[in-house]
Parts: C-alpha cells; sequence; structure tokens
C-alpha cells in the first residue's frame, strides 16, 4: 500500500493525473470504500448479463413450442442466469455495501484485515470471470464453447462425467470454488471487524442494527459455503480422480449430493436476505421519523433465523422420498423459521406506526419489499407444507416464490441502499423523479411478471423446461410473465441511467441529507480515505440522534 | 377530509391494491380454467383439479392453508395499508419529531405467541397428511407398477401383470368402496427425474440408485396429463406423461393386449428384417423376437400408445417416419439417433411397426 496519504479526489485533481495511475490505485486498494465500490459495481455488470440470460429465458417461455432458441441455449441459459445472480450479483452487492458500510457505521478507518479484504474481492472477480469463460473454452456435451448446463445446484449425477462430458460443468465448480475461497474471506474480515473494531462507547448492544445483522450474516457465510465448497471437491474428485461419491452408477449416492448443496443453499438465501433485512432496519427509521421498534428483539430474532436457518435444508428436497418422520421434522423447522421472520416484518411496521413517513425513494422501496416479503414469506410457508410441496416443488410457483424473495424482496432493500447510500458515497443526491420513476416500473413489471408466474405453477408447468405443450392454460401468464419482464429491464436501464447522470450532476448532498442518525453521516460525502479525522465516542444506539437532539438524548432511554 | 399532500402515500397504497387485484383475478381466472369439463379429458393438469385420494388430501389441506395465510395478509397487509396513509407527513418544513417509541414488550410478545400457535396448528394438520399419504398401507388388490426413469422416456413394468410398456401408464379406476389403487415403486437408469401428474398425486423423484415409492387411486376415468418435474438433462421438457385411467373391463382388455407378443407371421418380412439387423434391436425390444434392447422404449405394443417420444409428437405414420430419420426435428438432443435408412428400407421398416399392435 503507498505511503502517500491518498488525496481527496476532486474533479479537477483526476483530470491532472495520468488514467493509469488512477486505474493502479483502484486494482492496487486495500481501502474498504474503494473495494466496496468495486464489488458493487461488479455486481452491477452481472447484474445486466444476468438480466440479459432471463429475458432470453422469457422470450423463449412466451408462448408454447417456441423456437426462439435451441433447448441446448436455454439449458445453458437457466443455469447461467441462477449462478451468475447468487454468486456473482447479490454476494458481491451484499459484500460491497457490508465492505463500505461497516467500519463507517461502528467508527472504524477501516476493515480488520485490508489485504485480505482485497483478496476475496480478487477471488469473487476470477470466480465471476472462470465462469463466463466457459462460454468460449468449455466444451460441453454439444461441442466446444459451451456454458455449463446442469442447473444452478448442479443435481448428481447429471453432473458426472458420463452425462456432462467434456468441461462445461467443471467451469461451474471451480468458478464457485473460488469465489468461495473470496466470500469465506470476507465473511472472517466481517466478523473481525464488528467484534474488535467499533468505537469506545459502542458496545454490541449500541451497534447499528447493520453491524449486527452482517455479523450473523458473515457467520452463516461460512458455516453455508464450507459445505459447498467440499461437495465441489468431491464432485472433481469424481470427474477427474475415479471418485464415486455421487456416481450412483458405482454406488454413489445422488442424495449426497443434494444434502450438501441445500445445507448450502439453505443458509445462502439467509446470507442474502439478513442484510437486506439490514437495509430496511436502517432506511425505514430513518424515513418514519423514529428508532427502530424493539432493537434487543430485532437482534434475537435475526440470530434465531440464523440458528434455525441451519436445520430447514431439506425442504429443498421434500419429493426425494425421505421417510414422514424426516418430512415432519424438517416441516416443523421450516414453519419454527417463519416465527423469527414474521416478527420483524411487524417490528418495521412498528417503527413506522405513529410516525411522519417521508416518501423519498429509498423508503418507497423499503414499503415494497415489505409488501412483497410478506406475501413472499406466505408462499414459502405455504411450500414448508410438505404435502403441498409435493405438489408446488419443482414448479413455477417455486420459481415465483423465490424470485418474490430475491427481487421483490432483496432486490427491493438493495435499491432503497442504492438511493440511500449513494450521496455518501458520490457526495451527490440521485434524481428523484428518475427514482420514482424507476420504483414505479419496476413495480408494475415485477408484479405482472411474478404474480403471474404463481398460476401455471398451480396448473402443472415444472421449471427448467425451454418449451410446453399448447392447451395447458399456460400460455397467457407466460406472455404476461414475459412482458413484465421487459418492463422491469426498462427501469433497470432508468436506474443505470439515474447512476451515471447523477454522479457528475445530481445536487450536492452534503454530510447528513436525511437527516440520520448513524456515524457514517458525520462525515463528509464521499468520507475521507481515513474515515475519521479523531474516532468518535457514542454513548447510544443513534450517535447523531445524540448530537442533535442534547435535551433528548436515547442514552436516556436505552 | 385530510388534504393529500404527499400523492406518493397514496400512490403506494394504489400499487398495492392493484397488485392484490392482478393476483386475486389470477387465481379467479385459473379456477374457472378448472372447470373444464370431462369431456376435455383433462386437458388442464391442475393441482386444484384431485381426482385420486393422495391429491385429494393435499388439495384439502391446501385450501386450510391458503384460508390461514389468506388472513394473515389481510391483517398485516391492512396494517401496512394504514400505516402508510395515517402517519405519512403532512406538513412541509421543519417540524417536531414524532414520539420516540423504542418497543413494547407487551406487544411483541402478542406478536410473537400468535404465529407459534399458528405454526402448530398449521404443523399438525401437515403431519397428519404426511403420515396417511406416505404410510398408507398398500391393499391386497393393489395393481403394482414400477416406473423406471430414462433420458427422456419412462418405462412402466408390471412385475405381476407380466407386462412392458412406456410412456402412457395405463390404471385401473378405484371405486372407494372397493379399492384398487395402483402403487408405484420408482427407479432411475441415469439421472433424476420426478413423476408428476398433478391430479392424481403429488410428484416424487425417480433418483438413480434409490427406491422411491408413491400410490395414486384414481376416481374418475379419463387422460391425466402430467410431465418429468426434475431436470434430467437436454429433452426434459419433453417426458411427457399419459395415465389413462380405464374401467375394469377397460384395463383388462388393455392388459390382454399388452402380454400378446408381437405377431410372428407378420407379413411385414422385410420391414422386420430392417429392424433386426440394424441398430434398432440395441435400443428396443419387441416381445417374441430377437430384438431385446432395454436402453430405449419396448416396442412391441407401439401402435397402441397414440403419442410417441414420450408424448412429443402424436402417433402417426408421418411423425413416426420423421422420428427414425431425424429425431432432432421432434426432440433435439434426444437419445435416439437418426437412422440413416435408405427410403425403401424406411417403408418396409415404417410398414412392420405399424403391425406391432
Amino acid at each position: 500500500m503507498s505511503s502517500d496519504v491518498m488525496a481527496i479526489q476532486t474533479a479537477e485533481g483526476i483530470a491532472d493525473r495520468p488514467w493509469v495511475q488512477t486505474l493502479h490505485e483502484w486494482v492496487t486498494t486495500v481501502d474498504h470504500k474503494r473495494l466496496g465500490i468495486l464489488y458493487i459495481l461488479y455486481a452491477l455488470l452481472f447484474l445486466v448479463i444476468g438480466g440479459i440470460e432471463a429475458t432470453i429465458i422469457r422470450v423463449q417461455l412466451m408462448r408454447a413450442h417456441n423456437d426462439f432458441v435451441s433447448p441446448q441455449v436455454f439449458n445453458r441459459m437457466f443455469t447461467m442466469h441462477g449462478t451468475t445472480m447468487i454468486f456473482f450479483v447479490a454476494m458481491p452487492l451484499v459484500f460491497g455495501f457490508a465492505n463500505y458500510l461497516i467500519p463507517l457505521m461502528i467508527g472504524a478507518r477501516d476493515m480488520a484485515f485490508p489485504r485480505l479484504n482485497a483478496f476475496g474481492f480478487w477471488l469473487t472477480a476470477l470466480g465471476g470471470f472462470l465462469l463466463y469463460f466457459s462460454f468460449l473454452g468449455g466444451s460441453g456435451l454439444y461441442g466446444a464453447g459451451n456454458a455449463p448446463d446442469v442447473g444452478w445446484f448442479a443435481y448428481a449425477p447429471l453432473t458426472s462425467r458420463a452425462f456432462s462430458p467434456g468441461h462445461s460443468t467443471d467451469y461451474w465448480t471451480i468458478a464457485l470454488l473460488v469465489s468461495g475461497f473470496g466470500s469465506i474471506s470476507t465473511a472472517i474480515n466481517i466478523i473481525t471487524t464488528v467484534l474488535c473494531m467499533r468505537c469506545p462507547g459502542m458496545t454490541l448492544s449500541r451497534m447499528p442494527l447493520l453491524a449486527w445483522l452482517n455479523l450473523v450474516m458473515a457467520g452463516l457465510v461460512i458455516l453455508a459455503v464450507s459445505p459447498l465448497t467440499a461437495a465441489q471437491i468431491m464432485l472433481s474428485i469424481d470427474r477427474y480422480l475415479g471418485g464415486h461419491f455421487f456416481d450412483t452408477q458405482a454406488g454413489g449416492s445422488a442424495a449426497l449430493w443434494m444434502h450438501f448443496f441445500w445445507i448450502f443453499g439453505h443458509p445462502e438465501v439467509y446470507v442474502l436476505v439478513i442484510p437486506a433485512f439490514a437495509f430496511a432496519s436502517e432506511i425505514i427509521p430513518v424515513f418514519s421519523r423514529k428508532p427502530i421498534f424493539g432493537y434487543p428483539v430485532m437482534v434475537a430474532a435475526t440470530i434465531c433465523i440464523a440458528f434455525i436457518g441451519m436445520s430447514v435444508w431439506a425442504h429443498h428436497m421434500f419429493t426425494i422420498g425421505m421417510n414422514s418422520n424426516a418430512n415432519a421434522f424438517f416441516v416443523f423447522t421450516t414453519m419454527a423459521i417463519a416465527v423469527p421472520t414474521g416478527i420483524k416484518i411487524f417490528n418495521w411496521l412498528g417503527t413506522m406506526w405513529g410516525g411522519k413517513i417521508q416518501f423519498k425513494t429509498p423508503m418507497l422501496f423499503c414499503i415494497g419489499f415489505l409488501f412483497q416479503f410478506l406475501i413472499a414469506g406466505l408462499t414459502g410457508v405455504m411450500m414448508a407444507v410438505a404435502p403441498f410441496d409435493w405438489q408446488l416443488g419443482g414448479s413455477y410457483f417455486v420459481v415465483a416464490h423465490f424470485h418474490y424473495v430475491i427481487v421483490g424482496g432483496i432486490l427491493f432493500c438493495i435499491f432503497g441502499a442504492f438511493y440511500y447510500w449513494f450521496p455518501k458515497v458520490t457526495g451527490r443526491m440521485l434524481s428523484e423523479t428518475l427514482g420514482k420513476l424507476h420504483f414505479w416500473l419496476f413495480v408494475i413489471g415485477f408484479h405482472l411478471t411474478f404474480d403471474a408466474m404463481h398460476i401455471p405453477g398451480v396448473l402443472g408447468m415444472p421449471r427448467r423446461i425451454y418449451t410446453y405443450e399448447p392447451g395447458r392454460g399456460w400460455e397467457i401468464w407466460n406472455l404476461i410473465a414475459t412482458l413484465g419482464a421487459v418492463i422491469q429491464g426498462l427501469a433497470i436501464l432508468i436506474f443505470v441511467a439515474n447512476l451515471v447522470l447523477s454522479y457528475s450532476r445530481g445536487p450536492k448532498a452534503g454530510n447528513d441529507p436525511w437527516d440520520a442518525w448513524t456515524l457514517e453521516w458525520s462525515v463528509s460525502s464521499p468520507p475521507p480515505s481515513y474515515n475519521f479525522a479523531s474516532i468518535p465516542t457514542v454513548s447510544s444506539r443513534r450517535p447523531l440522534w445524540d448530537r442533535k437532539h442534547p435535551e433528548d438524548p436515547d442514552s436516556r432511554y436505552e | 377530509m385530510h388534504k393529500i399532500t404527499d400523492k406518493a402515500g397514496w400512490g403506494v397504497v394504489v400499487g398495492r391494491a392493484t397488485g392484490i387485484l392482478v393476483l386475486l383475478a389470477g387465481i379467479l381466472f385459473a379456477a374457472g380454467l378448472c372447470n373444464a369439463s370431462p369431456s376435455d379429458d383433462n386437458p388442464v393438469p391442475s393441482i386444484f383439479q384431485p381426482h385420486s385420494t393422495p391429491a385429494e388430501s393435499i388439495y384439502h389441506l391446501s385450501v386450510f392453508v391458503l384460508a390461514i395465510t389468506a388472513v394473515i395478509f389481510l391483517v398485516v397487509f391492512s396494517l401496512l395499508a394504514y400505516a402508510v396513509v395515517k402517519f405519512r407527513n403532512k406538513a412541509a418544513g421543519a417540524e417536531r419529531e414524532p414520539a420516540q417509541v423504542y418497543g413494547s414488550t407487551q406487544i411483541e410478545l402478542a406478536w410473537t405467541i400468535i404465529p407459534i400457535l399458528i405454526v402448530v396448528v398449521l404443523f399438525l394438520a401437515t403431519a397428519r397428511v404426511i403420515h396417511a399419504i406416505q404410510d398408507a398401507p398398500k391393499p391386497a388388490t393393489a395393481v403394482e407398477v414400477t416406473a423406471i426413469g430414462h433420458q427422456f422416456w419412462w418405462e412402466f413394468r408390471y412385475p405381476v401383470l407380466g407386462i412392458v410398456t412406456a410412456n402412457e401408464l395405463h390404471v385401473p379406476v378405484s371405486d372407494p368402496v372397493h379399492p384398487t389403487p395402483t402403487f408405484l415403486k420408482l427407479l432411475s437408469a441415469d439421472t433424476d427425474h420426478s413423476f408428476w401428474v398433478p391430479q392424481l398425486a403429488g410428484k416424487t423423484d425417480l433418483i438413480p440408485n434409490r427406491v422411491n415409492e408413491m400410490w395414486m387411486d384414481p376416481h374418475q376415468t379419463g387422460i391425466y396429463l402430467g410431465q418429468c418435474a426434475q431436470y434430467c438433462g437436454t429433452q426434459h421438457a419433453k417426458m411427457l406423461l399419459r395415465v389413462s385411467v380405464d374401467t375394469p373391463e377397460a384395463f383388462e382388455a388393455w392388459v390382454r393386449d399388452q402380454k400378446r407378443t408381437a405377431d410372428q407371421d407378420t407379413k411385414e418380412i422385410a420391414g422386420r428384417r430392417v429392424f433386426e439387423t440394424t441398430a434398432c434391436i440395441n435400443c428396443h425390444a419387441v416381445g417374441g423376437t430377437a430384438a431385446t434392447g432395454r436402453f430405449g422404449p419396448d416396442l412391441t405394443h407401439l401402435m397402441s400408445r397414440s403419442t410417441i417420444a414420450s408424448g412429443a409428437a402424436e402417433n402417426t405414420s408421418e411423425n413416426l417416419r420423421l422420428w427414425i430419420e431425424n429425431p432432432d426435428a421432434i426432440k433435439p438432443g434426444s437419445l435416439m439417433p437418426a437412422m440413416k435408412l435408405s427410403d425403401a428400407d424406411l417403408d418396409a421398416l415404417l410398414r412392420y411397426l405399424e403391425t406391432l399392435r
């Protein structure tokens, strides 16, 4: 790391320096803020790519017996869409925001391990590159240069050499193995930072909820990514070193892969959603002008979710023929997890209740999140009922459910986070007009697509099919879903335009445009490279509230 | 009464309401679709039109669950809509902050206990149905079928009756007074598959190196549609299922026909020779002949089926010709190779195949 103090970047300053120097600084940075931005930009690029893959899927499915793409291409599209969105969009976004915000919110100058931080980012970046290199380099079932087509959960034995010859599957395996180590690095960093680097006065019970929730998320990452990494290694041993872990032709077990995958896969969705909860928990109070309702229970509920979340994985396997007692166990744990999750929705409602709600764009997205996450949670409860899942599982009902969670819940919170913290990161406000246009278009498109998508599931349409028979009642709903996808794409373009235009032409934000209460709003926008001139001391959960309201500080009531 | 100074508040409520209306409309539409008359032979494989006990138990449980979740949704949504309208910031400009409330133990206790009670009720209801379906004893009158999943077709063997067929399953209708359910053992020859005929039962997977079981007791004759529900490779989408629920007499007749071996005195000797001296017999079997291949469907009674290629095309001579000449035109990526026969050989072969009734 350069021993020079990093100059505060003014527009004039940038113009003076050769672009190679700027590029070099960014590539070699260990500053948590720059790494956070790198993660987020990386994720936005893959969001667009994953969205194109989704659009191809939707165009192919808008009519029965359509031939927009071949089955081979379609199968690659849904595999790449799922893998990209989970590992190279959602996770980098989560890590990017965590990296940027945690030190600022706990009064630290950087993460605990800045070099490990950079290492984690570049491993993730390499993973994404490897996955997409498969389009060129991965000889597959159909000849040279093919992306994996085994589905994002790559069930055995479809992934064995017998059924997936060539190397396309290996690009999937190695890309996730590599980025998995990046994720674990970042998780270790987050845990250490939150536990060891809080400023004076910030006990764990005075930490912003975002820090708490990311701490829990990081613990889950370590618990969840490890089995996936083990499974990737076992699969590679099967494919190249004569192993038979999952090779059913030689006595191996297909169900073993499922257990390994889903003991990763279920906690993984909590890894994605808990940081989204963190954004909601920071934004909703500020725009309701009240503190979060029930801070201790919010923390306890999140820890409960994390624990119980490690015990529900086989609800993805209700149809594989486990015995009735095993199925009943997983029904119970899955229903149990709905309790702490539901509680959080009530707490956010309680925060809004009696407040003075300001409908700025970040808050609009969080209200959308509340509505959609409620529905998503309820369709999840439906599928926790194993017999109901025997019908709905593996169908478009599930696809609708998890997109409701990930797009309607998580992505909405992430959009809220963008509009909320963009001023802090860049020093400029995003356009409210474009923001509201983005919000409304996206809501309309989202509901057209994902409300409609539940119905073909109920009418018998399985997932991962490149075409379907006419006359089963599925066509109209698929057509509506495709229409909604186009509208969502348009909304994303408006969002990207907003980001680009506001970066140079948005109104100046100042330190604290939202009149908020956590420490990041006490420094300039963008913050100096050292974050805080002097490390602050706090005496409550809302240090800036205490500063702004010295006659009525929070410390009196906590 | 209130001046709506901030339109976004109402906008959010209207947006939410629109979303619900779309969803409701959809459900009603689907319900309407579900009332197709039996003479349509069940073209829409809806889970809400069950015709067999497992599917019916699931249906009744699902209505109960939907009712509970609908109530929860209405309660929480009303509170959200109310909060968004009632507590919107009415006056612009700097004003006092609202009362800073940090929590309430009683309220939080209430909204913890009530969901726990709902979970207990739901769990008990669910556990009952799980056991009723999965642990149902097999009566002596049950028809036994072994279903073997292949890439990308279904093999059905009736071990007691001594029949082998493919893709189109025949079962007898089951009279509740004197039940004759069908119990299936599910195996796989290659990758994971899943047997899903929504109107007859929930889906159960076919997993290699594992034996799964399921059962159904259809109460109404007719054709029921389904398809493979676990991604198994390129042509997962066209691994379709047709279940023909027959009257007891029709089922007996079908069984008798299926037990016959192929007609040995067929006059289509030329076609039979083509079949038995090319690669056809490596994959296909015709009962009573030298063809004993097991990789592809048994063709002994090919013409008794209404579709070929596991439902991908109707069983017509045109389609049969196309399937043998260029299977990729019907099901690209299926494991049927293009046989590269001369026109004369193909004509003869087709005439032979059409004798396999």
